[in-house]
C-alpha cells in the first residue's frame, strides 16, 4: 500500500509553490501588447439613462476605444442557468442580463461604460470624461415594499418585481395547514439571513485574448468552472463555438460561490480583445468587487413549527423572500428553491413541510450561491425555530432534537421535500459534538463566567445538506439548463507515471494533493507518480467545476471509474504477456500477478507495453493507456454533523466571543483527514463571520454602505477561536464509489445557527430572555436587545 | 490614482518651502492619505514626504514631558514610550504592526480623524503641538471631525506630552476598521484628571468635562455613576447607534478609572 | 523618476511614476508576483513585504518612498539552497494555507512577529495577525503554523 493513499493526511504539493511566491493567479499573467479596461459602474441604483457622451474620452492619451451597451450588436445578455416553475405552472419572470446597462441603471455598481486604454490609469483618467445624462428613479431595496403594486420596477417589461412565488410541495399545502390548526403546540418565528460578500482574498480578474491567425478566443479568468463559463460565454453571449473558445482558470485564490459565475467583465475582455487585435485585462479592485461581485444569502422569512402534545413535530411551513438583485446571476433562482427547500426536512421526521419562496428583484447587486447556497438559509431558520420551541416548551434542546431525529434504523429516508437520504446517524455526530464539547461541563464554566461578571452560553445546531450536485436527469426535470456530471481523463505515460485532467476546479482545496492519493490507493503507486491537471478547458474534458462540495463525490468519482477503465484494460495487457486470463490478473501494490501462481509484472512493465506494443494483444485491444469517465450521480450525497458553541458576553458592551466551538462531522469515508479538518475550520470561521460580523447592508436609495473593509466586518485572526473538529462518525455515501459526501460547506452551514443558540442562551440565563436578534449579532444589537 | 511628482527633502525649512505650492500636500506615513488617493478622493500636485527629515524623529523626555517628533510611527512609540507606558499601548493597538511601521503620530494628528486613537491621547495628556511655526494647545488643535487648527502647508514637528501620574487607553474596535468605535484616554495629573473620547462623536475628539470633575473629586469609577454622555451628538453607523456610542463612552472611561486605580 | 533599492538581495532599479506604489513595481517591473493585493484600504495584507527589515503593506507605500531601502518579498524567505524556511515549512506542516492568496502576506508578518517574539503566545499570533486577512482556513491552522515554526508544541495550544 502506498504511504499516502487514501486516509492520510499528506501534505500539500502545491503549498510549495504558494509558500515561495510561485503561484501563478490570473492577475499574475501579462500577455504581449495587452490593453486595460477600466469600467465606469453606476453610482446610482436605478435611473433612466438617456445617453453617454464618450467623445472626449475617446480622444485621451492613450484611449484604444470607449465602449458603451449599444456596441454590443449581436452579442447576447448574460445567461441564467436555472429556470424556476412557480406555483402556478408558470416559468419565472426572466429579464435581460445585458453586458452593460442598456437605457437604464438597475443597481450601484453596474458597468455603463468601459474604456480601454494602453495602461490602466489612462483608462482611468479618461472614464473620468464620460459625462452620463440620466434620470435618477426611485429605488425599491426592500423585498417586501418592492412587491407592492405601486412599487417602481426594476425591469419595466416585466410585470412585478416578482420573479417567482414558488411552493414546495404546493400539493401538500393544505395538509400542513391543517397539521398547524391540529398542533398541541406552535412556535414561529421571523428572522433574516443576511446577505454576505463572499470575499475570497484574490479579487476576480479576466483577460481576454484573441489570436487573428486561427480566429480563436482565449480567456483567462478567476472562475471555478472554466468550462461552464466557455460553453455560457461562447454559446450564449459571445457566438463563439466552443474549438474558438479556450478558458483558463489557473490558480485561483478563493471562490466561496462567487467564482461560479458568468460576468459581464469576463465577457467584455475577450469580446473587446477580438474587436482591438489586444489582449485586454481587467484586474478587480476590492471596492469594485463590493459592487460587482454576486451576493450570497438575504433572505427574510418566517418559520413556523407545529407539535403534537409529545413534542414530535408534526409539521413545519415557511414563508420567505428571497433578494435576486437587479439580475438573475447564472444560478440565483435554484438557491432559494431547489438548494433550500429540500433541505428543510433538515435531521428529523417531520412529516410535513410546506416551504414558499418569493424571489424578488431590487435595485441591488445580483445575488447567487455563496458557501452553501440555501442549506444555510434552510438550516439557519431550522434549527433556530427548534431552539425557540425547546425554550418555550421548557425542553433540552438537545433532547428535543434527539427524539425528532430520522433514526440510523430509517435509512435511506425519503423526506416530505422530495430528497432521499442515502446515509446518515445523527445520534452519533449529537453525542460526540457533546462529549468533544464537554457539554456535561458547561455548568462550571458558566459559573466561572458569571464570576467575572460575564454571560456565558451554549447553543448547538444540526445540519444536514444535499450536496456532490447532482443528478442530471432530476436537475433537469428542476429546471437547470446544464448537466451536473464530472470528467475526468486519466493518462497514464509508458513509463508508468500518471497525469489526471479533471473537471473540477481546485482554489484551495487541495485537488493536487488528494486526488493522488485516490488513483495511488487503487493502483499501489506513490502518489508522487500522479499529476493533477486542471482549470484549462484546452487540456482537460468537459467538467463542470467545483462548488456544492462536489469535487470529490462527483469529480473524485469520475475519475475512480476512467482508473477502473485503466485498471482493466492493464490487467488485459498484462494477462497478455503473462498468458493468463485476464480475470486471473490481480492488481496489488502496484503489481499484476497471476493469481495462485508467483508470476508478476510491475505496473512499469505493463505501461510501457501499452506504448510499445511488440508483445500485445493488438487485434482484441488498442494500444495506449488513457481512459475518460464522466460520472453522473445517481443521487445527492448528505452530510450531517451536529455543532456545539459557546459564547461569553460582556453585559456592558455587549460584545461577544466565541470560547470553544465543536464540529462533529459526518462526511462519509475522508480521503485526507488535514484537508477536511481544514475546510470545516475555514467554513466555521466564514459562518462566524455571517453570525457576528458581516453585513451588506443598502441604505433606502440604494447606496452601498458596506462598501469596503472599512464597514465589512471581516473574521480576522482574533475574532476566531481555535475549533474543535472531528469526522469520525462515518456513514458512506451508499451510491458513489468512493464512500465520501463532502466537506466544503459544512463549516458554514452549521455555525450560524449554533452561534445564534449560544448568544440568545446566554441572555436566557442571565434573565434576559431575548427571542431572537437577527445577524450579525454586533456589541450594539446585543447591547440594544438586553437594554430594550 | 492621479498622478504626483514627489519630494523628499531632508529639513523642515526645504519641506516648508516645498509646501508652499498650492497643490502641494505633505506625506508623512501615508495610511490614510494613501488609500483616499487610491479613491481618487485626494489629488495633490506634489506630495513632500517628510520622512526624510531626520529632525522630526524620536522621542525624548525631560522636565516630565515627552516629546515625539512628528514623523515618529506608531511602532517606535509603542517600542519606546516606555516613560508613558498608556501613550506606548495606545500607539501598539493602532491598526496592525504594517501600519504601525509606517503611520506616524504628527499624520495621525493632522488627519483628526473622529475614530482615531492619537487624539484621545494628545486631547486626555493636553499635549501642545508644535509645528514649524508655532506651538498649539490641543484644546485648540482639533476642530471637529478632520479638521486642525493647521494652516497650510504648515507641518507638525514635534508633540509634547506632559506624562501624567497615571494613565489608562480603553480602545472598543470597530469590528470591519479596527478604528476606535468609541475609545476613552484617562490621564490623571498632580492638577486634576482629564478624560477625551474619540469615536463617538460628530465633533471628532472631546473631552468629558463631567467625568473630568467628578474624577477630579473623587478617582474612582463610582464616581461616574450618576453621569451620562448625552447620545444627541453621538455618531449613529452601521456598527453602532449614538445611544450605544453614549453609553460605551462611560463604560470604557469607568474602565480605564479602574485599571489606573 | 528612478528609484533603486535592493530586493531579496539583488540590487535592482526602475522607472517610476510618483504614484507607482510599490507592490506594482514589484508585481509589474520586477515580475514578482509572490506579493498580492487583496484591497484597496490597506486591510487585507496580502500585500505585505518588508522595508528595511520592517513588515509593510506594499499597497500604501509609494515605490519612490522604498527607494535606497532594502526590500524582501516573499520570493526571499526560503532558505539559499531553495528548500523551505523553517516558518514556510510550518505553514505546509500544518496546512496553513488553503488558497494561497493571503500566504505571501501571512509569511511575511508571521516572520516579523518571530523576529521580535521568538516564542508568542497563541493571543500574541492573533493580535499580530490583525491586519492579514484569510478567508480560507479559519486562521486555526495558520496561528498552528506560526506557534509551531517557534518551536512550540502546537498539539498543546490548538483543538485537535
Amino acid at each position: 500500500m502506498p504511504k499516502d493513499g487514501i486516509g492520510a493526511s499528506t501534505k500539500r504539493r502545491e503549498d510549495i509553490r504558494f509558500l515561495t511566491g510561485k503561484g501563478r493567479y490570473t492577475d499574475d499573467i501579462n500577455l504581449h501588447g495587452q490593453a486595460y479596461v477600466h469600467f465606469l459602474r453606476a453610482d446610482v441604483a436605478h435611473a433612466t439613462l438617456n445617453g453617454i457622451e464618450t467623445q472626449d474620452a475617446a480622444s485621451m492619451p492613450g484611449v484604444l476605444r470607449v465602449f458603451t451597451a449599444t456596441d454590443f450588436d449581436g452579442v447576447g445578455g448574460l445567461p441564467c442557468g436555472w429556470q424556476i416553475t412557480d406555483r402556478k405552472g408558470q416559468p419565472m419572470q426572466e429579464p435581460k442580463h445585458p453586458i452593460m446597462a442598456e437605457g437604464k441603471i438597475r443597481h450601484v455598481g453596474e458597468i455603463v461604460a468601459a474604456v480601454v486604454a494602453e495602461t490602466l490609469d489612462q483608462a482611468r483618467d479618461a472614464a473620468e470624461a464620460i459625462v452620463l445624462d440620466y434620470d435618477e428613479l426611485p429605488a425599491v431595496i426592500d423585498m417586501k415594499a418592492a412587491v407592492q403594486e405601486d412599487a417602481p420596477r426594476v425591469h419595466d417589461d416585466l410585470t412585478s418585481n416578482l420573479c417567482y412565488d414558488w411552493g414546495f410541495v404546493e400539493e401538500n399545502k393544505a395538509a400542513v395547514d391543517e397539521a398547524f390548526l391540529a398542533a398541541d403546540h406552535v412556535t414561529t418565528l421571523e428572522l433574516v439571513n443576511n446577505r454576505l460578500v463572499a470575499n475570497p482574498m484574490e479579487p476576480r480578474v479576466a483577460i481576454g485574448d484573441y489570436a487573428a491567425h486561427d480566429d480563436s478566443s482565449t480567456l483567462y479568468t478567476t472562475s471555478q468552472n472554466p468550462h461552464v463559463i466557455r460553453l455560457l460565454m461562447g454559446a450564449f453571449v459571445l457566438g463563439i463555438p466552443e474549438h474558438k473558445l479556450r478558458v483558463v482558470a489557473p490558480d485561483v485564490g478563493g471562490g466561496f460561490g462567487t467564482k461560479i459565475f458568468h460576468y459581464a467583465e469576463e465577457a467584455f475582455c475577450t469580446f473587446a480583445a477580438k474587436q482591438l487585435k489586444r489582449p485586454v485585462k481587467w484586474t478587480s479592485t476590492r471596492s469594485e468587487a463590493f459592487m460587482s461581485d454576486a451576493h450570497g444569502r438575504d433572505h427574510v422569512t418566517k418559520i413556523q413549527l407545529a407539535l403534537d402534545a409529545e413534542n414530535n413535530f408534526t409539521a413545519l411551513r415557511t414563508d420567505t423572500y428571497a433578494n435576486m438583485g437587479a439580475y438573475l446571476s447564472t444560478f440565483a433562482p435554484s438557491v432559494p428553491t431547489w438548494l433550500h427547500g429540500t433541505l428543510m426536512a433538515g435531521n428529523y421526521r417531520t412529516p410535513l413541510i410546506y416551504v414558499n419562496v418569493k424571489a424578488v428583484f431590487t435595485n441591488t447587486v445580483p445575488v447567487d450561491a455563496y458557501r452553501g447556497a440555501g442549506r444555510p438559509e434552510a438550516t439557519f431558520q431550522l434549527e433556530r425555530v427548534i431552539d425557540k420551541a425547546a425554550r418555550e416548551l421548557g425542553v433540552d434542546p438537545a433532547e428535543l432534537r434527539r427524539q425528532n431525529f430520522i433514526r440510523k434504523d430509517q435509512f435511506p429516508y425519503a423526506t416530505p421535500v422530495a430528497v432521499e437520504y442515502d446515509t446518515g446517524d445523527y445520534e452519533a455526530t449529537l453525542n460526540k459534538a457533546l462529549e468533544l464539547s464537554d457539554y456535561a461541563g458547561f455548568a462550571n464554566r458558566h459559573a466561572e463566567s458569571q464570576a467575572r461578571g460575564k454571560l456565558r452560553g451554549i447553543g448547538l445546531a444540526h445540519y444536514i445538506e444535499a450536496c456532490g450536485i447532482a443528478p442530471s436527469n432530476l436537475v433537469g426535470q428542476l429546471g437547470a439548463r446544464a448537466g451536473l456530471y464530472e470528467s475526468a481523463t486519466v493518462r497514464v505515460n509508458a513509463t508508468g507515471g500518471i497525469v489526471v485532467m479533471t473537471g473540477s476546479h481546485s482554489h484551495g482545496q487541495g485537488h493536487e494533493t488528494s486526488f493522488p492519493q485516490v488513483i495511488a490507493q487503487m493502483i499501489g503507486i506513490e502518489p508522487d507518480q500522479v499529476e493533477i491537471v486542471h482549470g484549462d478547458t484546452a487540456n482537460t474534458p468537459m467538467g463542470m467545476g467545483t462548488y456544492g462540495s462536489r469535487s470529490i463525490a462527483v469529480g473524485g468519482s469520475a475519475m475512480v471509474r476512467a482508473t477502473e477503465k485503466i485498471i482493466s484494460k492493464a490487467k488485459k495487457i498484462a494477462a497478455h504477456i503473462l498468458e493468463a486470463s485476464d480475470a486471473d490478473i490481480e492488481l496489488k501494490d502496484g503489481k499484476f500477478s497471476v493469481a495462485g501462481t508467483d508470476k508478476s509484472l510491475n505496473w512499469g512493465d505493463v505501461t510501457l507495453a501499452a506504448y510499445v506494443p511488440h508483445n500485445y494483444p493488438l487485434t482484441d485491444l488498442e494500444p495506449g493507456l488513457e481512459e475518460t469517465a464522466f460520472y453522473d450521480p445517481s443521487n445527492f450525497t448528505y452530510p450531517s454533523g451536529c455543532y456545539i458553541c459557546e459564547v461569553e458576553i460582556d453585559p456592558d458592551t455587549g460584545k461577544v466571543t466565541i470560547e470553544r466551538f465543536t464540529a462533529a462531522d459526518d462526511f462519509g469515508n475522508v480521503i485526507n483527514p488535514m484537508i477536511v479538518e481544514g475546510q470545516v475550520q475555514g467554513g466555521v470561521a466564514q459562518g462566524i463571520g455571517q453570525a457576528l460580523l458581516e453585513n451588506c447592508t443598502y441604505d433606502s436609495e440604494g447606496q452601498l454602505l458596506s462598501a469596503s473593509y472599512m464597514d465589512y466586518a471581516m473574521p480576522r485572526a482574533s475574532d476566531v477561536p481555535m475549533i474543535t473538529v472531528d469526522h469520525s462518525c462515518q456513514t458512506p455515501c451508499t451510491h458513489n464509489p468512493l464512500g465520501v459526501k463532502g466537506c466544503g460547506e459544512a463549516g458554514a452551514i452549521g455555525s450560524p445557527p449554533a452561534v445564534i443558540n449560544a448568544v440568545l442562551d446566554a441572555m436566557h440565563r442571565a434573565g434576559k430572555p431575548v427571542a431572537h436578534i437577527d445577524m450579525p449579532v454586533t456589541p450594539a444589537k446585543v447591547w440594544a436587545a438586553m437594554n430594550a | 490614482m492621479y498622478n504626483f511628482d514627489f519630494v523628499k527633502p531632508s529639513t523642515v525649512e526645504e519641506a516648508v518651502a516645498a509646501l508652499q505650492d498650492d497643490e502641494a500636500q505633505p506625506l508623512s506615513g501615508g495610511q490614510t492619505l494613501i488609500p483616499s488617493m487610491k479613491q481618487r478622493l485626494n489629488a495633490p500636485g506634489t506630495l513632500v514626504s517628510l520622512l526624510g527629515i531626520e529632525a522630526l524623529k524620536g522621542i525624548s523626555v525631560s522636565d516630565g514631558v515627552m516629546t515625539i517628533g512628528g514623523t515618529t510611527t506608531h511602532a517606535t512609540v509603542a517600542a519606546q514610550a516606555d516613560a508613558y507606558p498608556a501613550l506606548a499601548y495606545l500607539a501598539g493597538q493602532i491598526g496592525d504592526p504594517a501600519v504601525r511601521n509606517r503611520g506616524t503620530i504628527g499624520g495621525s494628528l493632522a488627519n483628526n480623524d473622529p475614530a482615531a486613537c492619537y487624539p484621545a491621547a494628545a486631547l486626555a495628556s493636553g499635549a501642545t503641538i508644535v509645528t514649524n511655526t508655532r506651538e498649539i494647545a490641543a484644546d485648540d488643535f482639533f476642530q471637529g471631525m478632520f479638521t486642525t487648527d493647521l494652516e497650510e502647508g504648515e507641518i507638525i514637528t514635534a508633540v509634547k506630552f506632559p506624562i501624567p501620574e497615571a494613565a489608562n487607553y480603553q480602545k472598543f474596535e470597530q469590528p470591519a476598521s479596527r478604528f476606535a468605535l468609541t475609545a476613552v484616554f484617562v490621564a490623571k495629573y498632580a492638577d486634576g484628571v482629564r478624560v477625551a473620547i474619540t469615536g463617538a462623536s460628530e465633533e471628532g475628539v472631546f473631552r468629558w468635562a463631567e467625568a473630568e470633575d467628578a474624577l477630579s473629586n473623587s478617582f474612582s469609577a463610582e464616581a461616574l455613576s450618576a453621569l451620562a454622555v448625552p447620545a444627541n451628538d453621538m455618531i449613529t453607523d452601521l456598527h453602532g447607534t449614538a445611544e450605544y456610542r453614549a453609553h460605551l463612552c462611560k463604560v470604557l472611561t469607568g474602565r480605564a478609572v479602574s485599571a489606573i486605580s | 523618476m528612478k528609484v533603486q533599492m535592493r530586493v531579496n538581495g539583488r540590487q535592482v532599479s526602475g522607472e517610476v511614476e510618483g504614484r507607482t506604489l510599490l507592490v506594482t513595481f514589484l508585481r509589474d517591473g520586477q515580475g514578482l508576483t509572490g506579493t498580492h493585493t487583496g484591497c484597496d484600504t490597506s486591510q487585507c495584507g496580502a500585500c505585505t513585504v518588508h522595508v528595511d527589515g520592517l513588515q509593510v503593506k506594499s499597497c500604501s507605500m509609494f515605490a519612490a518612498e522604498a527607494d535606497g531601502a532594502e526590500v524582501t518579498t516573499i520570493e526571499g524567505m526560503a532558505n539559499a539552497d531553495g528548500s523551505l524556511s523553517v516558518l514556510q515549512q510550518a505553514f505546509q506542516d500544518h496546512h496553513g494555507l488553503q488558497c494561497g492568496f493571503c500566504t505571501p502576506g501571512m509569511v511575511m508578518a508571521a516572520a516579523t512577529l518571530l523576529e521580535q517574539t521568538p516564542e508568542p503566545t497563541e493571543a500574541q499570533v492573533r493580535h499580530h495577525l490583525q491586519g492579514n486577512i484569510c478567508r480560507c482556513t479559519g486562521y486555526h491552522n495558520i496561528i498552528k503554523a506560526v506557534m509551531a515554526a517557534s518551536g512550540q508544541q502546537v498539539t498543546q495550544v490548538a483543538a485537535e
